[in-house]
């Protein structure tokens, strides 16, 4: 049984190693453009800055192109916000209504039931009609909150 | 107990066992993967009178490969304004459950990476986890279309992971295991036809909850252009992309293993079976997809809340009734009861009330 864990648990570490992999290869291929962005800066900021002192620096080696295998050319216009050519107006991390704060509500009641009819349909065969009946009383409670939250109106989307 | 599947010559060391099935999970999650890509892809054309991809080898079978190959050579963009930590942990976060599932499905018997005896609430809480990926997606990055997407996403998970969850009971109830491989091994008839009600409900949660069609409202191209994946580009979204039809293939999985007998059938060999009866359940999810329209958020909501809960509380009651009364009978004569039960009760709940069609005045 232990063994079983320990199959998940190394199987949760392969996929996470994948998942990561598979994001750090296309930013690794776009290393040398990057380099090449990067230095092209670094010798503009120095020529407007210091022009007398860029004579005396060599220019940075810059990768081939052929190395240059993913682009990488940010802008401001690239990477600003998405809304179909319309710009953007404030921020998206603002409070909003979005009415489901009563469905979390009643998803935590009706959660903690569902946790707990699970070990009851294993045994069902043993536990027999009293244990039928307990579980009767306890979705009974439930189920008057149940009534109530529909009879208030919280199961509107409105 | 579950060797006695596996080859006599099967090594029985921990480190093989687990090594030759995590090679089994990822080759079986990426090479279904591309194979589904592109059969949806094909088979909406060819229900929609279009060609579908047809360039790329014979058919287009090359296309999902040329696809990917194509992604891990674009331009990473991020949004200047998003949270780069958090948009570049999401994929990962919603990727990795999808693949953790597949830990305790068997592909034959006794062909699984780990039988766990709590097999069925595993998937239940690994399965759920992507959402948080998905949160995370949208909510980094600063995009109102991708907050939205990422507000249903969480919105849908949270109601209709009650009816697929109660669903499950009834099987369990009827297998008397949590555990895969047992309640595989106990449907000598497939569950589909002793739990239809069941199915049916934990079927549509199962598409709201991987936002598949008519439930795919977190990516609801013509309302919020793309949801969460709106400011993803690159690998990143071939990742997310990846989650995406990696669940489909999750859901499919679990319903031919909980519902269509699993690896069991005739004449072919057990995991040629599996495999055919993934396909035929990610079959059925592609007509559903060019079949039905879109539903609305209330509708969705009212889906889950009104329609899906109290129906899955009565048919476990019913089950388990069922199963009290007549231990010792024939799961064929729960067959004709357990269909007219679920005839009477879809037709009764549904000329009870009103799910919310029509107009709504916001």
């Amino acid at each position: 049984m232990l063994a079983d864990y320990g199959y998940i648990g190394l199987l949760l570490i392969v996929a996470i190693f994948f998942a990561v992999t598979t994001l750090l290869i296309p930013f690794s291929l776009s290393l040398p453009a990057r380099l090449a962005i990067y230095s092209r800066k670094f010798r503009h900021y120095i020529q407007t800055r210091w022009p007398l002192l860029a004579r005396f620096i060599p220019p940075l080696p810059s990768p081939p192109k052929f190395m240059q295998i993913v682009p990488y050319n940010p802008s401001p216009v690239k990477n600003s916000t998405f809304e179909c050519g319309m710009e953007t107006i404030g921020k998206s991390w603002v409070q909003f209504n979005f009415r489901y704060y009563f469905y979390a509500l009643v998803f935590i009641a009706l959660d903690v039931l569902v946790v707990f009819l699970y070990p009851w349909a294993v045994e069902l065969r043993g536990l027999g009609f009293s244990g039928l009946f307990a579980v009767l009383i306890f979705i009974g409670i439930i189920i008057v909150g149940y009534i109530y939250a529909w009879k208030k109106k919280v199961l509107e989307w409105k | 107990m579950a060797t006695q599947f596996l080859p006599p010559d099967w090594p029985g060391n921990f480190w093989a066992h687990w090594a030759v099935f995590t090679v089994i999970i990822l080759v079986f999650l990426l090479l279904t993967v591309m194979a589904f890509i592109w059969f949806e892809r094909r088979a909406m054309a060819i229900m929609q009178s279009r060609l579908g991809p047809n360039r790329a080898g014979p058919f287009g079978i090359f296309q999902p490969a040329a696809d990917a190959l194509k992604l891990l050579i674009k331009e990473d963009v991020v949004p200047a304004a998003g949270d780069k930590v958090v948009h570049w942990l999401a994929p990962v976060v919603a990727f990795v459950p999808v693949m953790m599932v597949f830990a305790v499905v068997p592909f034959q018997g006794g062909a699984l990476l780990a039988d766990l005896n709590v097999g069925v609430l595993y998937i239940v809480a690994i399965s759920s986890l992507t959402a948080v990926g998905i949160f995370m997606a949208g909510w980094s990055s600063n995009n109102k279309y991708s907050l939205l997407g990422a507000m249903r996403q969480v919105a849908s998970v949270v109601s209709y992971e009650i009816p697929v969850v109660l669903s499950l009971i009834g099987v369990i109830l009827l297998a008397g295991s949590l555990s895969l491989q047992q309640i595989v091994q106990a449907q000598e008839i497939p569950f589909i036809l002793v739990q239809p009600l069941g199915f049916l409900l934990f079927f549509c949660g199962a598409l709201a909850e991987i936002n598949r069609a008519p439930f795919d409202l977190t990516e609801a191209d013509s309302e919020i252009v793309a949801g969460f994946l709106t400011e993803y580009s690159g690998m990143k979204f071939g990742l997310l992309f990846l989650a995406e039809y990696g669940e489909a293939l999750a859901i499919s999985a679990i319903v031919t293993t909980l519902f269509l007998g699993g690896w069991r059938g005739p004449l072919l060999p057990d995991w040629l079976w599996f495999l055919l009866k993934v396909g035929a359940v990610f079959f059925f999810i592609v007509w559903i997809r060019t079949t039905v329209p879109r539903v609305r958020i209330d509708q969705l909501m009212a889906l889950a809340w009104k329609f899906l809960f109290p129906l899955a509380l009565i048919n476990l009651l019913v089950t388990a009734v069922e199963i009290l009364v007549w231990p010792d009978v024939s799961l064929w004569l729960l067959v004709p009861v357990n269909f007219a039960v679920m005839i009477v009760l879809v037709l009764l709940w549904s000329k009870l009330f009103k799910l919310g069609w029509g107009r709504v005045n916001v």
